[in-house]
């Protein structure tokens, strides 16, 4: 009964949808009050009613019903309560539920903390969100229904794949779509801007505060699924470049781009055009990646050619929105006027640069990509494109953007002074000179690769660390005042300099573990000791266990510094019944930023094993990294000038002063 | 020195040009440089891949072919058309047996023999690369019935209704 209801809300939620995509911006042309004020409660209504779905899809898995197609298919009644619910995304139909939840929750927030925009703007916002949903909503009903119901239900459910069966899944999912899918909203905003035909400097106020939320998880949804892959799939590695990880990159890279343009559209009026493109490029990214994951193309292009429903389905949602907003695009892009001018030296100059390499970028990882795809359907050759090509493109386009990047945020608006700002980053440069040799004299490093990172990844802490010094002007004033003045500095500027040492935090960890990791794959024998980073790992043995869905083989180690113990290490082997699957559990110890990975691999005679340690130096910095960007991200979004809702249009004139 | 506005335009399309032609580039020059192709046993015997290029070799393991020196592992790689036999030194992936499917990235090195170094894991015991099971398909050696041409030994327990979907994608989607 609930999963009927659950479904019924799904197709009320349509029928609502339509209704909100079509109304409001038909009163937002006409300029009819009456049709524009639709768009709120029905938005609101419409997320409810997602809202209700997902929920009765949720007890149906709770509750391991079993009689539903999907609950049948993903759940098992042995599992965890936590990994039942967690399941509830952990599959195709349920994860699209998620998406379309997600899509109709931008729109209720906007409907809800909009209430300063101008009508016309929010009713079109909120038509074009709508016109997303419908397409999604009438894709899960239409082709990923996750309401079926069999005829003679099953006594026991087939299980949920068990590398899924972990808290790292529980919240990555829902973070990463809270990311990309959030990205939705800048769409639907950029779309609004163009069919108003207007758009300003308050357009973008209104915009940001969006393009950040969606930023900052997208960001923690990236960092969480990197780690989760890191300790699950039991090799130690944090990116593997596969096209999965890719879809939600590409967003990432782009949505970073478009929150430094629309920083030069709120603050000077300046790069319209190009910010609207961005935004719309953004969610299109996101909408490719949903398309290559969830259409299974990805797992063969014949698969995909002899069932294609869905993916044909999603390749017209693809085609439309990219096909219809850049259309729009191109016939209502030339009445936007241009604003600000400014010289290739200063604030905006630098905002352009970080845009161009990150698109570029972007570009580079999208045709890496769909290359082997487009091979693969034209000719008919299978190749992989994996790491090497990534570091041959990704990677040089990166360096020059974060060797540019402390220069930023010190040049002026308008017209900078780049002799001015090389002397203010002297200090900073020095510092990193000297950690940087520092670091290699005490690690040792014949690579100059590494030494130039390393370099350049302190060089972007200490140049993000140098603009708040300048700005308070320590050492030049007494400390107290300079004090004052750190702590009066807006929270943008403290955002900025946090986000960006988090970068340089997170390139530290990249250059350290590729530079410094330690990897011993061998056979070790009860009582056997290996060296591993300057620690010593003993082999005490192993011992069965089980749990409620699985057996394993739980090893124990001994981790030593100096002969004293510092950790027992339990990693495992697990073996899920339902599905016949074997997994890795790893075990990993912290010490400071530095991290001992060990896991386990096939059993030999007499009880060894082969084992897979790495000592990995400064690994947690990768994420650490991530979480401190998104400090920097929440600290931008308490700023006062760019609370959702707060700014009015006729004041942004003197937000664009010189004190910043 | 102030510039005209015509010259700040044109420095900036310059500078523009100059970074997405670099991009450009570098895009070509690992598009030529960096891939790998897959090929099958078959492919390796009929169209003489150079020793020495790196590939993909992606087969089935040979019933009985597994042989192991300490951490070394020595199997044949079969499509049914050809054999291979390859070396790799390292740990294998969980599910590394004899008749299951199996990616390998390494090079031919001149005594003939495929040199392994990596060996990937894959995470379904029903899992079987999609490269392999279209070789394989070319070769005739797909059942379709098994759904699966290992089909010894463990059971399926869910095959038949349900595609697996994205098991490599699973990492960031599901």
């Amino acid at each position: 009964m609930i999963v009927e209801l659950g479904h019924f809300a799904l197709v009320l939620g349509l029928v609502l949808v339509l209704v909100q995509s079509v109304v409001p911006i038909w009163g937002a042309h006409t300029r009819d009050e009456r049709l524009m004020s639709v768009a709120a409660p029905v938005a609101g209504v419409q997320f409810l009613m997602v809202g209700l779905a997902f929920a009765a899809l949720t007890m149906a898995y709770i509750q391991s019903d079993f009689s539903v197609l999907n609950v049948c298919q993903n759940s098992h009644s042995d599992k965890p309560l936590i990994y039942r619910i967690s399941g509830v995304w952990g599959n195709h139909e349920g994860s699209m539920l998620l998406w379309v939840l997600i899509l109709s929750l931008f729109g209720a927030l906007v409907a809800a903390f909009g209430r300063t925009m101008p009508e016309t703007l929010k009713a079109n916002v909120l038509g074009v969100q709508g016109w997303i949903s419908v397409a999604f909503l009438a894709f899960i009903l239409f082709t990923s229904n996750p309401f079926i119901r069999i005829p003679n239900p099953p006594m026991e459910g087939q299980d949920l794949n068990p590398i899924l069966q972990d808290v790292g899944l529980a919240i990555h999912p829902p973070l990463l779509y809270l990311g990309y899918v959030g990205f939705s909203i800048t769409f639907s905003f950029a779309a609004a801007a163009l069919l108003d035909g207007r758009i300003d400097a308050a357009w973008a106020r209104w915009v940001r505060p969006w393009i950040l939320i969606a930023w900052i998880f997208l960001t923690l949804g990236i960092a969480m699924g990197s780690y989760w892959a890191y300790y699950e799939l039991g090799w130690g590695g944090y990116w593997f470049w596969d096209p999965v990880e890719n879809a939600s990159f590409m967003p990432w890279l782009a949505g970073t781009a478009l929150l430094h343009s629309a920083l030069v559209m709120e603050k000077r009026d300046a790069l319209k055009v190009w910010t609207v493109l961005l935004a719309i490029l953004t969610f299109s990214l996101s909408l490719l990646g949903t398309f290559l994951v969830r259409s299974g193309v990805l797992i063969s292009v014949h698969a995909f050619a002899t069932d294609p429903s869905r993916g044909v389905f999603i390749l017209a949602i693809l085609a439309i929105f990219i096909g219809g907003s850049l259309s729009l695009y191109a016939w209502r892009a030339p009445l936007l006027k241009q604003g600000g001018l400014f010289a290739p030296i200063s604030r905006e100059g630098s905002l352009i640069l970080n845009n161009l390499f990150l698109t570029a970028a972007c570009a580079a990882v999208l045709v890496g990509t769909l290359y082997p795809l487009a091979l693969d359907v034209t000719t008919g050759d299978k190749i992989s494109v994996g790491a090497p090509f990534f570091n041959m493109t990704f990677g040089p386009l990166m360096i020059p953007l974060l060797i540019a990047m402390p220069f930023g945020p010190f040049l002026a608006w308008k017209r900078g002074d780049l002799l001015a700002v090389a002397q203010r980053l002297m200090m900073a440069f020095a510092l990193a000179i000297v950690i940087a040799l520092a670091v290699v004299w005490v690690k040792g490093a014949t690579n100059v690769m590494v030494r130039i990172g390393i370099g350049i990844a302190v060089w972007v802490m200490t140049g993000a660390v140098s603009e708040i010094v300048w700005r308070s002007k320590l050492r030049r004033v007494p400390l107290g005042q300079s004090f004052r003045r750190a702590v009066g500095l807006p929270r943008s500027s403290w955002g900025t300099m946090v986000a960006h040492f988090g970068m340089g935090a997170t390139m530290l960890g990249i250059v350290a573990v590729s530079a410094w990791q330690q990897e011993v794959i061998t056979v070790m024998a009860p009582g056997e000791t290996k060296a591993i980073g300057g620690y010593e790992l003993t082999f005490d043995g192993l011992s069965p266990s089980s749990s409620s869905n699985y057996r394993e083989d739980i090893g124990h180690f001994t981790l030593r510094k100096g002969g004293a113990v510092v950790a027992d290490m339990k990693p495992a082997k697990r073996f899920y019944m339902a599905r016949q699957m074997p997994t890795t559990e790893s075990a990993i110890e912290t010490f400071w930023f530095s991290q001992v990975y060990v896991s386990l691999g096939d059993p030999k005679e007499g009880g060894a094993i082969v084992v897979r340690a790495y000592y990995k130096p400064l690994v947690t910095l990768i994420w650490l990294g991530a979480v401190v960007m998104v400090l920097g991200g929440l600290l931008s979004l308490s700023d006062r000038r760019l609370r959702v809702g707060a700014p009015r249009r006729a004041h942004h004139v003197a937000a664009a002063a010189p004190a910043e | 020195m102030a510039m005209t506005r015509k010259q700040r335009r044109l420095s900036m399309i310059g500078g523009a040009g100059a970074v997405l032609a670099v991009a450009g580039g570098l895009i070509l020059y690992a598009l030529n440089d960096e891939i790998v192709f897959f090929q099958s046993p078959s492919d390796v015997a009929e169209h003489n891949v150079p020793h020495g290029q790196r590939i993909r070799l992606g087969g089935l393991v040979k019933d009985g072919s597994i042989v192991k020196y300490g951490e070394t592992v020595r199997f044949v790689v079969t499509d049914g058309g050809g054999d291979l036999t390859a070396i790799y030194t390292g740990t294998l992936p969980d599910l590394f047996r004899e008749g299951q499917g199996v990616v390998a990235e390494g090079k031919v090195g001149d005594d003939g023999i495929f040199h392994a170094d990596t060996v990937l894991a894959k995470h379904d015991e029903n899992y079987i690369p999609k490269e392999v099971v279209e070789a394989l398909k070319e070769r005739g050696e797909w059942q379709m019935g098994a759904d699966n041409p290992k089909a010894k030994g463990a059971p399926a327990p869910d095959k038949a209704s349900r595609a697996e979907p994205q098991d490599a994608a699973v990492k960031l989607t599901n």
